[in-house]
């Protein structure tokens, strides 16, 4: 590995910059007293947040696309799910319909 | 709820195992894991730091990205009632807890005290599978490196998509989510990780209709 100590540096870094941020947003919230229709905003906010991952993370890997595998898995998770299948299902049909596309050659 | 978060935490330790296996893979001691996983606790930004360091990149530059890639926790914060996350000395370590797995299962719930139980049980729910997970993982080490084959890349995206859908039902939001998604997949292979997600906000101007409807309600 690298220089100990820089690596460590670099974690501590990263750790302490994490929870600032946790921290910083629930500072601003509770120092501004926010109307319901902002609060809604706000949680329309954290909606879009978790969409735009959700997308990444299916669809990107680094700087490219991720294969067709992946996408193709979430997706079936996620019609199951519109459908108000139990969330158990959802995720373990992401994952077996993932591992059977690579099953079959699929990237 | 509960099996929900379980399951969901069961997902965690899988991805924890292939983040394990990876960082002890591209040479990092065990240790290295185990201390980012406990004191980070946020698995994308680990899986960066890990990288670009493994790759020769310096720590500090890594410790960077990885913040970039974090930074959504602000407007996470921002979008969480004061209380979820505990009051007084309870909030220093509530804080620690917030990821995008508590966060979401916490906005589902109706009112603040189920709010802060299913941000609590998701929370340290994580802080126990993602660290165990990836201890195990090290500690297994590249047996389990090709998780891939198993699909365990599909279910982090799959959990948070599985448990966003309630709110996509609602045409304006499903709308302005669709929007931001695909704003954050436009500007992948431009930007640094972390970025796009965050650019994904601009979507938010895809809500006013529902502030006008309200508007019309009279002010408080």
């Amino acid at each position: 590995m690298k220089d100990s100590t820089l690596v460590v540096a670099g974690m501590a870094t990263l750790a302490a910059g994490t929870y600032a941020f946790r921290l910083s947003g629930q500072l601003l919230r509770a120092r501004i007293s926010f109307p319901p229709r902002a609060t809604k905003l706000l949680e329309g906010a954290a909606i879009i947040l978790l969409a735009a991952l959700v997308a990444t993370t299916a669809l990107t890997q680094g700087h490219g696309f991720s294969g067709v595998a992946r996408p193709a898995g979430v997706l079936v998770g996620g019609l199951l799910a519109w459908r108000k299948a139990p969330f158990l299902v959802v995720v373990i049909a992401a994952a077996g319909v993932t591992a059977g596309l690579r099953l079959l050659g699929v990237p | 709820m509960l099996r929900d978060i379980a399951l969901t935490c069961l997902a965690v330790l899988f991805i924890g195992l292939s983040y394990g296996a990876i960082a002890v893979a591209s040479g990092f001691p065990l240790w290295v894991p185990a201390a980012q996983s406990l004191l980070v606790l946020a698995g994308a930004s680990e899986f960066l730091f890990v990288g670009i360091v493994a790759a020769g990149g310096n720590p500090f530059a890594a410790a960077l990205a990885g913040l970039l890639v974090n930074s959504r926790h602000l407007p996470y914060g921002l979008a969480l009632p004061p209380g979820v996350t505990g009051r007084g000395g309870r909030r220093i370590f509530g804080t620690h807890l917030m990821n995008d797995e508590s966060v979401v299962f916490a906005l589902a719930q109706e009112d603040l005290p189920r709010k802060r139980a299913a941000y609590w049980a998701c929370g340290v729910g994580v802080l126990i599978c993602w660290p165990g997970g990836a201890v195990l993982g090290a500690l297994i080490g590249s047996t389990v490196h090709n998780t891939d084959a198993f699909g365990l890349d599909a279910m982090f995206p799959a959990v948070i998509l599985g448990l966003i859908v309630p709110d996509l039902r609602d045409r304006l939001t499903l709308r302005a989510a669709l929007a931001g998604a695909a704003i954050a997949l436009i500007a992948t292979p431009f930007l640094p990780a972390g970025l796009p997600v965050l650019l994904a906000l601009v979507a938010v101007l895809l809500l006013p209709r529902d502030r006008g409807a309200q508007r019309q309600e009279g002010a408080p």
